[in-house]
């Protein structure tokens, strides 16, 4: 198991007033998503616990590319993984900054 | 004096020791060990019909049952490394020599033993290249095939999966070979002819019917949306813009999302009879719904599918039939139109490099090639106009006089930029390169060669190789649509965006297609159950699919 931490400054904060949402499942090749409307609006966290280590420079850069794309200011993000693929965490975190924009 | 009639003799020889254990041409199957060991010599070439799908299974167990001392050193000239019996009978010395298609069950076996020196590779070969190799250097002397029932004069009914055999019986018979023949029944009268019986030498009858391999079903229940991503994007990225009408699909789960998005998300598109309408395909359960809903014209196949034979007997206006009403397919034949007569091949692989080579050759699985190298080529030899072919031929052409252009095959990698446990797809090195230096190869096994790749797509994008001008623009074009993985990290991000801003690559955005629409609910079918209401309850899934 490895925890990572990131943490990134936005342009603005994400639209909507959704307070929190969850997308996802902890299985096998997917992860559960769990995004809070908690923090200051230029301010994104992403905490992660992944069951498989050594992965830590390619979630560096699914989550920079997310946070560029969806400007998720306000916002932190717990991901339980359960050994997702890129670019399937990249679907869950743009499904998830949707659902927070409803 | 020239002796002109030496291998008839010989064949007539084998055929009279083989004699002795038949009633006519008829052998029970408690006799097909001496059957063989009696006709068979040492270092003899033998086919044993190891298809795709179709399997020679009891003539397999024989001859792996059959006494070394007697039976050894063969040279196995087969289409499929299928079942155990196959591998079997190179560890017990029976056989040393291996020329073969394709490997996918027994992949990770056959790397253990190519890497141990058990067996002597001659070649990974596609299909059509094998065939012909049965007619001018690798002819069998013994063939030992599969059908589904003989008559005593031993004319013979493959039933739907006619696949290799008439290719293999054809080298073989012609040219003073012996052919035995394994059936399920012995009949007074087939359904129809597919093998006439002055061909056949013996007939044994198996003790359970021949072992088919359900190779082309694919559950849509197990479809991500990652795939019905990729699948959109091909849909609207290339069928559509290249009007693509004649093709063949690869056995993936991408191109089984598009079989499933055609009757929907082609039908939002205003597709429907201006792409996919003629195929060179097995009987992919997948495509049932977008049959059934006036999307396909016609399907030729390489063989059969199980669960599918049913369904093909009451669409005889959609596929290749016999008087007897169920499906004849033909490998060689579907091979060559998928070859010549269509436009496009589309299908995955598990490797690619920076330049667009692709093979399914790991580390630790042989896989073989199949049919891949052949679809996924560009014959040179074809010389009909189509808009599709002439489209992307325009788009390739650099230099020369554009009066003497020739269109271009489009060959389309669809790939996800992870395999299974993060394995990534797209590599500096091909795997298939350490595997020839390991154990000789002076070929490396390449499934489809850089030049002849049109377009790699993955959940990224499109990548339009025949638009890149030189060979880094070709590097960077892969780079930009392999993720997340270290090829894809590696990307110059400038160069890239200028490929984007050309066209080279195309991003869903680009496309116009939301990644967040990819949704299982487009699929047309989301369920095996799904596609047998679709099939009206013709198709009948074999049991390992079903779950309801």
């Amino acid at each position: 198991m490895e925890s990572l931490t990131f943490r990134h400054t936005t342009k603005t904060p994400l639209p909507g007033t959704q307070p929190s949402a969850v997308t996802g499942v902890v299985a096998s090749g997917n992860l559960e998503v769990l995004l809070e409307r908690v923090l200051p609006p230029d301010a994104c966290e992403v905490a992660i616990d992944t069951p498989i280590a050594g992965y830590g420079d390619v979630w560096a850069a699914v989550v920079a590319d997310f946070v560029a794309r969806a400007q998720p200011g306000g916002i932190r993000i717990s991901i339980n993984d359960g050994g997702a693929r890129p670019d399937t965490v990249s679907l869950r975190l743009l499904q998830g900054a949707r659902l927070m924009e409803a | 004096m020239t002796e002109w009639r030496g291998e008839r003799q010989a064949r007539d020889a084998r055929i009279a020791a083989g004699r002795i254990h038949a009633a006519g041409k008829i052998v029970p199957a408690t006799a097909a060990v001496d059957l063989l060991e009696a006709i068979l010599r040492p270092g003899d070439r033998v086919c044993l019909e190891g298809d795709n799908q179709k399997q020679a299974d009891c003539l397999a167990r024989a001859l792996s049952a059959c006494d070394p001392e007697k039976i050894h050193d063969l040279h196995m000239v087969q289409s499929g490394i299928v079942l155990p019996e196959h591998l079997d009978v190179f560890e017990t010395g029976i056989a040393r020599r291996l020329d073969y298609s394709y490997s996918g069950p027994q992949g990770a076996r056959i790397a253990r033993m190519l890497y141990g020196g058990q067996i002597e590779l001659g070649a990974v070969h596609t299909y059509l290249e094998l065939f012909a190799r049965y007619f001018v250097d690798l002819t069998p002397n013994v063939a030992l095939i599969a059908g589904v029932s003989a008559d005593r004069d031993g004319n013979l009914y493959t039933g739907p999966n006619t696949e290799d055999t008439p290719t293999v019986v054809e080298a073989t018979a012609f040219k003073n070979g012996v052919v035995v023949a394994q059936v399920n029944e012995i009949v007074e009268t087939v359904p129809r002819v597919d093998i006439p019986g002055d061909r056949i030498d013996f007939v044994v009858k198996a003790d359970r019917p021949f072992y088919v391999e359900p190779l082309f079903t694919r559950d849509p229940a197990a479809m991500t949306e990652t795939q019905i991503l990729i699948a959109m994007m091909a849909i609207k990225g290339i069928y559509a813009e290249y009007g693509i009408r004649r093709l063949n699909h690869g056995i993936g789960f991408g191109t089984a999302a598009i079989e499933l998005l055609l009757p929907t998300y082609g039908e939002k598109l205003g597709l429907k009879g201006k792409i996919a309408t003629h195929w060179a395909l097995n009987p992919h359960p997948t495509l049932i719904p977008a049959i059934e809903s006036g999307w396909v014209k016609q399907v030729h196949c390489f063989g059969s599918e199980v669960g599918m034979d049913r369904y093909i007997r009451e669409r005889p206006d959609i596929f290749f039939t016999g008087a007897d009403g169920s499906l004849r397919s033909n490998r060689a034949f579907c091979q060559t139109a998928g070859l010549y007569a269509c436009d496009m091949f589309i299908g995955a692989t598990l490797q690619i490099d920076l330049m667009g080579h692709s093979s399914t050759i790991t580390q630790s699985r042989v896989a073989g090639f199949g049919g891949a190298p052949n679809m996924g080529s560009d014959p040179h030899g074809r010389r009909h106009p189509t808009d599709a072919w002439m489209k992307a031929g325009r788009e390739g052409q650099i230099v020369g006089d554009p009066a003497l252009m020739r269109g271009r095959k489009l060959v389309v990698q669809l790939v996800e930029t992870f395999g299974d446990k993060l394995v990534p797809t797209f590599v500096e090195t091909l795997d298939a390169l350490e595997l020839a230096r390991k154990i000789g190869l002076e070929l490396a096994p390449v499934m489809i060669y850089a030049d002849d790749v049109t377009h790699i797509v993955t959940e990224e994008g499109i990548a339009n190789l025949l638009l890149c001008r030189d060979a880094d623009e070709r590097e960077q074009a892969i780079r930009g649509v392999a993720g997340y993985t270290e090829v894809g990290r590696g990307r110059d991000r400038a160069k890239v965006e200028a490929l984007r801003a050309r066209g080279v690559i195309r991003r869903p955005e680009d496309l116009g297609i939301e990644p967040l629409d990819a949704d299982r609910a487009l699929l047309a079918a989301k369920s095996i159950k799904d596609l047998v209401h679709w099939s009206g309850g013709l198709y009948e899934p074999p049991a390992r699919f079903r779950n309801w």
